[in-house]
């Protein structure tokens, strides 16, 4: 998986989460609850939607590599 | 002949457009069955039957037309009108086949179709229990009944729920198969997927989206129009309360401490999908707190206070596109933390996706808001009329308490009651509010 890849899909579950929000606006280094408005039901799913759909556990002590758009993509590059 | 009416959607909601019919004349309609969606402010309400029996005629198409809450929509005929060895042989074809995913997988418990068919009055149940097992999905007359006096119990029910796919349990699907799916109104529960994994894909979708009828109807209402139909709707109920409730505030900080530690411990061995999330402790807390002080949780009609056996959780929900609803988790007190979870997920997931339930929008005994981990410090609630209280969570933070004379930083949050001075004073609402302290500080037991 390129990071491209890994990118384009945390952003298609986060579609399903926030339909609302295009990705041309969404900040990839800046905290996503915060600039989205994700409440922690929001976050949570966002987490199920990325561990489905890669097959990549995320443990608990794990939750912080996903604060952000690139936090996350490299946390699925490990 | 049961004249099936178009039930109450909640004090503020009069009116919906019906959009579909999920059954036919002819079909077994169970309790708690949803038979029919119907359009209104709130987006799409899933009608449910609290009758049962056979569909004898639907009485209406769907339409744009707005059809007042009260108004007949179908009528059933109770199936006492046929003999018991007709029903036990629709029983195992008619409804098993209909869109209940939990029929398809339970295949470990015993069919417990009882010999005697007590009609309307079997199985033996009681309404609390009931709630519970519409909750849990649990189709009660598969269960073999363990009560004393041949009653189904409430183990009955949760061993039901435990060892099958829960229906509230997200089904896996790709993002993009969730989506379409949303987008064309399936419900991916009743999709099988084509993947030996189990995963649904989008190929998966269409053959699923056959509908037992296939009588819809165009959305009359857009999305602009339901924000502002939304809108109409909260400032109606919210006008009614302010004119009509004397409220009265009060609010404590309590210290959650112990809560999130129990939290962090308890996530750690969890997958993702059982992870616990601090609301819903929080909600726990409130339902067992109410049967220490039940004078907040029922309703103020006609001049009186009408309190409820029942513990019927409202949720506020707060919607991206603006508004809000509270709909209800229903029997909220019968529910253990991970039935609370799981619940909590799916209300808030068809809040937002606007599936809700006509139950859940009509029966909360009293309403929490909770602003989890972010937001403001305080909320000071306004009462969902015809409700006599409303509790509310701040904002989850750490700040500095006293602990043995000594300043340390500890998570709290400040919660909030709003109650109606008709019914209770302030001294009732400060021991619901230090009950809710009291049971947080022993999240184990929770």
């Amino acid at each position: 998986m390129t990071t491209d890849e890994a990118k384009e899909i945390i952003f298609d579950v986060l579609s399903n989460i926030a339909p609302e929000v295009s990705p041309d606006e969404v900040e990839h280094d800046v905290d996503l609850s915060e600039q989205l408005d994700l409440d922690s039901m929001d976050y949570l799913n966002w987490l199920i939607g990325i561990s489905e759909v890669t097959g990549v556990e995320i443990p608990q002590r794990d939750a912080s590599h996903f604060l952000t758009i690139d936090g996350a993509a490299s946390y699925l590059l490990r | 002949m049961i004249e099936f009416k178009l039930p109450s959607l909640g004090a503020d909601m009069d009116e919906a457009m019906l959009v579909a019919w999920l059954v036919a004349p002819g079909d077994i309609v169970e309790r708690g069955q949803v038979i029919a969606e119907v359009e209104t402010d709130k987006g799409i309400i899933e009608i449910e039957c609290w009758e049962e029996g056979y569909v004898d005629e639907l009485l209406l198409e769907p339409s744009p037309t707005k059809l007042s809450v009260g108004t007949p929509i179908a009528l059933l005929r109770s199936i006492d009108d046929s003999a018991p060895a007709r029903r036990a042989g629709a029983h195992d074809g008619a409804i098993i086949d209909a869109a209940d995913p939990v029929e398809a997988t339970d295949e470990t418990e015993a069919i417990g179709t009882d010999g005697e068919d007590e009609a309307l009055a079997a199985p033996r149940i009681s309404p609390p229990i009931r709630h519970l097992a519409h909750e849990l999905g649990v189709d009660i007359s598969r269960l073999e009944p363990t009560g004393d006096r041949g009653e189904i119990t409430r183990d009955d029910v949760r061993s039901a729920s435990v060892p099958m796919s829960a229906p509230n349990e997200r089904p896996r699907a790709t993002p993009r198969a969730r989506q379409v799916a949303m987008e064309r109104g399936i419900d991916l529960l009743a999709v099988t997927p084509s993947r030996r994994d189990g995963l649904i894909v989008e190929e998966d979708l269409p053959a699923a989206s056959e509908k037992p009828a296939d009588a819809t109807v165009e959305l009359p209402i857009n999305e602009r129009d339901r924000g502002q139909a939304m809108r109409g709707a909260i400032a109606r109920s919210m006008e009614r309360s302010k004119r009509e409730i004397p409220h009265y505030y009060l609010g404590t900080q309590i210290d959650l401490a112990a809560m999130m530690s129990w939290i962090e411990e308890a996530n750690d061995d969890r997958s993702l999908t059982k992870r616990i999330l601090p609301a819903a402790l929080l909600l726990r807390a409130v339902a067992l707190a109410l049967r220490e002080v039940p004078d907040f949780n029922g309703h103020w009609i006609d001049g009186a206070f009408r309190p409820s056996q029942d513990i019927h959780l409202g949720v506020a929900v707060s919607l991206r596109t603006g508004g809000l609803v509270a709909p209800a988790i229903v029997n909220a007190d019968r529910l253990d933390l991970d039935e609370m979870m799981v619940s909590l997920t799916d209300l808030v997931a068809r809040a937002r996706s606007g599936r809700l339930r006509s139950s859940e929008m009509s029966d909360a005994t009293i309403t929490v808001t909770s602003l989890g981990d972010r937001g403001v410090d305080i909320v000071f609630p306004i009462i969902v009329p015809p409700q006599v209280a409303m509790v509310g969570f701040g904002r989850i933070a750490q700040r500095p308490v006293v602990v043995d004379e000594s300043v340390v930083v500890h998570t709290v949050v400040d919660a909030s009651l709003t109650a109606d001075h008709r019914v209770t004073d302030g001294h009732r609402g400060g021991l619901f509010l230090l009950a809710i302290d009291r049971l947080l500080q022993e999240p184990d037991k929770l």
